[in-house]
This record gives C-alpha cells, sequence and structure tokens, in this order.
C-alpha cells in the first residue's frame, strides 16, 4: 500500500493562494479581448477550490472508514452522479432516459471496478476505499463521456435519419435492419475519445494519476503499470456502458412492432 | 396488358376496419373502414392536412395504430409479421430516399433484408424493361442515386417496390416530380403490373385528373 502522506512536497495555504494569482492570466485576457469570460472565470475558479477543498476533507475521513456497505454506498452515489450527469448534456429526452442511463453506468463500472478490485490489483480488503474509490472515480469519469456521446448521437442519428429507417422498415426490414446503422455509428462516435487517449497516452499527454503517484514517489515504472490497468478498465467501461446505453435507447425508440417511436423524444430547450 | 379484364383476381386481399387517428387533439378521421380487392385502385380524396399520408402510413402499419383492425388475406398483422406485413403492404414515401451508391446498389439493398431472403433476386431484365417503359436507359442504373433529381428519385423508389410485387401498393404522390410523359408512363405502367395478379393500389395524388384517370374508385376522408 502507498502511504498517503509522504512523498511529494506539501503546498502551505500561502503556496495556494499564491496559485490563484495565475487566474489574473486568464481575467486580464478576458478584459483585454473584451471576451466577457471575467465572472464565469472567477466564479469556476472559486467552485474548483472549494469543491475540490471539501472533497479533500471528505477522502480523509472516508479513507479511515472500514465498513464495506458504506463505501460501497458512497460508490454507488458516485455512480449515480455519473449515470444523471452523463444525461444532462444531450439534445433531447425520452421517458427513462434517466433509468437507462444510470442502469448502464451502474452495471459496467460495477463490474469493471468489480473485477479490478477482486482480481486484478487486490488491495486488501477488495473495499479498500484508497484504491476503489479513485478507480471508479476514474472509470465513472470517463464512462460518462461515452455515454454521453453516444446517447446523444444515437438520439439524433435516428432523428436526422428517420426516412431512411422508415423506407428500409417499409420495404420489409426488421427495427434492427433499418437502424443498425445508426447504432453502429453511435457506439463507435462514443468509442473515439477512449481510443484516442489510449493512442496517444505517454506522448502527448501525462495521465494525473500517473503524475500524482510519481510526484509522490513511486517509480515511474510501476505507475505506468497502474496506468495500464486504469485504461483497460476505462475502455472496458465505456464499452460496456455505451454498448447498454444505446442498446437500451434502440428499445425504447423503436418498438416491438417494428415501428419508429420518434413520437417518445422530447426536444429540450435551452441546453446544448 | 391486361386483355382479359374477365381473368383478374377480384378476391378481398386488405380489409382495415375503425380506424381512427388523431393528431395532438385534433380529429383527422374516425370509424373509417375500407376494403381493397384484387385489382382495385382506389383514390383518396381530401384536402391537404386531411391525414391522407398518415391514413398510408397507418395501412403500412409504420406508425402504432390508435384505433382498429386490419387483415390481409384474412390474417392479421400479428399473425403475418410487421416486417412480412410491410413487405406485402408496400408505402412509397412522398419524398423518397436513397441510400449512398448506385441506383442498381439501391435496387439491390433491401434483397438482403431478412424477409426478403429466398426471394427471387434482383432482376436486371425485369428492372430494364420496366426503365423501358418509363423511357429510361438502362444507364439509369449505374447513376449515383444521391444526386438524382426528384422525379429520378421517384422512379427509383417506384421499381425498389414494385419488383417485389407487394399485394398493395400505397402510393403518396408517386408522380409529384414528374413531366407528363413520364407521368403517364408510370400510370401505364402501374396498370399493367396490377392486372398481373392479385394486387391493389391506393394513390394519393393532388391532381385532381389523375385521380379519375387512375382510380377506379374514390374514398373522402373526413371526421
Amino acid at each position: 500500500m502507498t502511504p498517503l502522506s509522504s512523498g511529494a512536497l506539501s503546498i502551505s495555504d500561502g503556496q495556494l493562494a499564491l496559485s490563484g494569482l495565475l487566474i489574473l492570466v486568464n481575467v486580464g485576457l478576458s478584459a483585454a479581448l473584451r471576451l466577457g469570460l471575467g465572472r464565469s472565470l472567477l466564479l469556476a475558479s472559486v467552485r474548483m477550490v472549494v469543491q475540490l477543498l471539501l472533497v479533500g476533507f471528505v477522502l480523509e475521513w472516508l479513507f479511515r472508514q472500514d465498513q464495506a456497505p458504506l463505501i460501497v454506498l458512497v460508490g454507488a452515489a458516485m455512480a449515480m452522479i455519473a449515470g444523471v450527469s452523463a444525461v444532462q448534456r444531450t439534445r433531447h429526452r425520452f421517458l427513462g432516459i434517466y433509468r437507462n442511463s444510470l442502469l448502464s453506468v451502474m452495471a459496467s463500472s460495477a463490474l469493471v471496478t468489480g473485477l479490478a478490485v477482486t482480481g486484478l490489483i487486490q488491495p486488501q480488503p477488495w473495499y479498500n476505499p484508497q484504491y476503489l474509490i479513485p478507480l471508479l472515480g476514474m472509470v465513472l469519469g470517463n464512462t460518462l463521456n461515452g455515454i454521453s456521446l453516444g446517447l446523444d448521437r444515437f438520439m439524433e442519428g435516428l432523428r436526422s435519419g428517420r426516412d431512411q429507417v422508415e423506407t428500409d422498415l417499409a420495404l420489409g426490414a426488421t427495427r434492427w435492419e433499418a437502424c443498425q446503422s445508426v447504432v453502429r455509428d453511435a457506439i463507435r462516435v462514443a468509442m473515439i475519445p477512449t481510443i484516442n487517449a489510449m493512442m496517444v497516452m505517454g506522448l502527448v499527454s501525462l495521465p494525473g494519476m500517473m503524475t500524482g503517484q510519481i510526484l509522490q514517489g513511486a517509480a515511474p515504472a510501476a505507475a505506468v503499470r497502474y496506468q495500464i490497468v486504469i485504461l483497460f478498465m476505462i475502455a472496458s467501461a465505456t464499452a460496456l456502458g455505451v454498448f447498454g446505453v444505446v442498446g437500451l435507447a434502440y428499445g425504447r425508440l423503436t418498438s416491438t412492432e417494428h415501428q419508429l417511436r420518434l413520437d417518445r423524444l422530447v426536444k429540450l430547450g435551452g441546453q446544448g | 396488358m391486361p386483355s382479359h379484364p374477365a381473368a383478374l383476381d377480384r378476391s378481398l386481399l386488405l380489409r382495415a376496419h375503425g380506424l381512427q387517428r388523431r393528431l395532438g387533439d385534433r380529429l383527422l378521421w374516425s370509424q373509417l373502414d375500407l376494403e381493397l380487392a384484387g385489382g382495385d385502385r382506389l383514390g383518396l380524396v381530401a384536402p391537404s392536412g386531411a391525414g391522407k399520408t398518415l391514413l398510408l402510413r397507418t395501412l403500412a402499419l409504420l406508425d402504432p395504430p390508435q384505433a382498429g383492425t386490419f387483415s390481409l388475406l384474412g390474417r392479421a398483422p400479428a399473425a403475418w409479421g410487421l416486417p412480412r406485413w410491410r413487405a406485402m403492404v408496400s408505402y412509397l414515401a412522398q419524398r423518397p430516399v436513397a441510400g449512398g451508391g448506385t441506383v442498381e446498389a439501391n435496387l439491390r439493398a433491401p434483397w438482403r433484408f431478412r424477409e426478403r431472403r429466398g426471394g427471387d433476386g434482383w432482376s436486371y431484365g425485369r428492372i430494364t424493361n420496366w426503365l423501358a417503359a418509363l423511357g429510361r436507359e438502362p444507364s439509369f442504373l449505374s447513376y449515383d442515386a444521391e444526386r438524382l433529381s426528384g422525379g429520378e428519385l421517384q422512379l427509383l423508389a417506384l421499381l425498389r417496390a414494385l419488383q417485389f410485387d407487394p399485394t398493395v401498393l400505397l402510393l403518396d404522390e408517386p408522380t409529384a416530380s414528374l413531366d407528363g410523359a413520364t407521368t403517364a408512363a408510370v400510370e401505364a405502367l402501374l396498370i399493367v403490373w396490377l392486372a398481373a395478379g392479385a394486387r391493389a393500389a391506393v394513390l394519393i395524388s393532388h391532381d385532381g385528373e389523375q385521380i379519375q384517370r387512375f382510380a377506379s374508385r374514390t374514398l373522402e376522408l373526413q371526421p
């Protein structure tokens, strides 16, 4: 187990405040170019600082816990937030979309993270929050993006391809035959960020977790191994989650009578 | 040519009973009964927005039916299976759509559907005969389907449906983008095709004269 409080130089309150001055670069730029971003920049900065400081306290408390149900409950709450957020970015909705998203996020992340802590990394005990929570967090963050992209692409694909889908149906296609190109496209698009990330991993991006471990004093070669495991977890959880959520949306927006049910879609005002 | 009208199979093909359609809180039509026998050419007559297209979509079961019962050759849709039903009750949309590739690729594509496998398959000879009747060269088959004009797209959609010899053909403004000569050729082709088996057609047209020329009877839609 890596010790929590050794290794990296600690950052004092004064140093933390000093780093905040860096945001003045953005504020200055916004003022000079009249971007009108000053308020949002400040708000975002304050939110970031407050949220992270709070999370620091919460994690310190959480890492002292040793009761499986409590830790699993925290994990489930994280998954719920991810499932709900994934839907927030879509342009259309249908009844049950939140349930579908929650189901897909929870099932895929529980399966993959569960396999990782029981079979791959094997912390003692398996619910050791110092491992379970960060691993789950990384898996969720990426699954969320995939699900969001996949859902949005699928719904928009059905809308724009509606005439083609119904032409195929009218020619005797089953709903799967008529929709499969839209389904495939949605899953493909949802997987692109994950594949891109793996392609340039280490060359363009040094992932946060690895950087953290290295600052903490871990040997880079060991940190890299964690990163590899994490990326495979992310890739498989994203694939499962996207497959699940697009599959469920397909079931909802078509019928067993092989009809396209776009009447079940509701356009959302506001949110882009 | 249909030189022996007595040989026409006049048996009942399609029956729809008690149909109703609402759009929002507007009742488009209700208590609608419709029967099609072999050789029938039914013209739908109603002002714009009265739900003519929706009636054709309803008969093809592309929308969830709001009320009513359907049967084709005495069997209910569920007994046929919906893809089979739509293979036999073929709906041609007002604005036809073609996928990527050539006209030929588009004519071949639906043969790959599970419902169509085991059929005769695409027939070059049959299609080119029809093309000739419509005043088009066989080279039409190699055109890029995404660059067809609106009228050419309608011809593609017509042949795409006709090649499967559906029992009922639902035509939604099938010649709206065609010139007069080709329109006449399409009507003549349809009449020959209809006479060649136990088949019927329903026609929507904004052109009252076309309804008069083509339809053997008409149905007026009203709420």
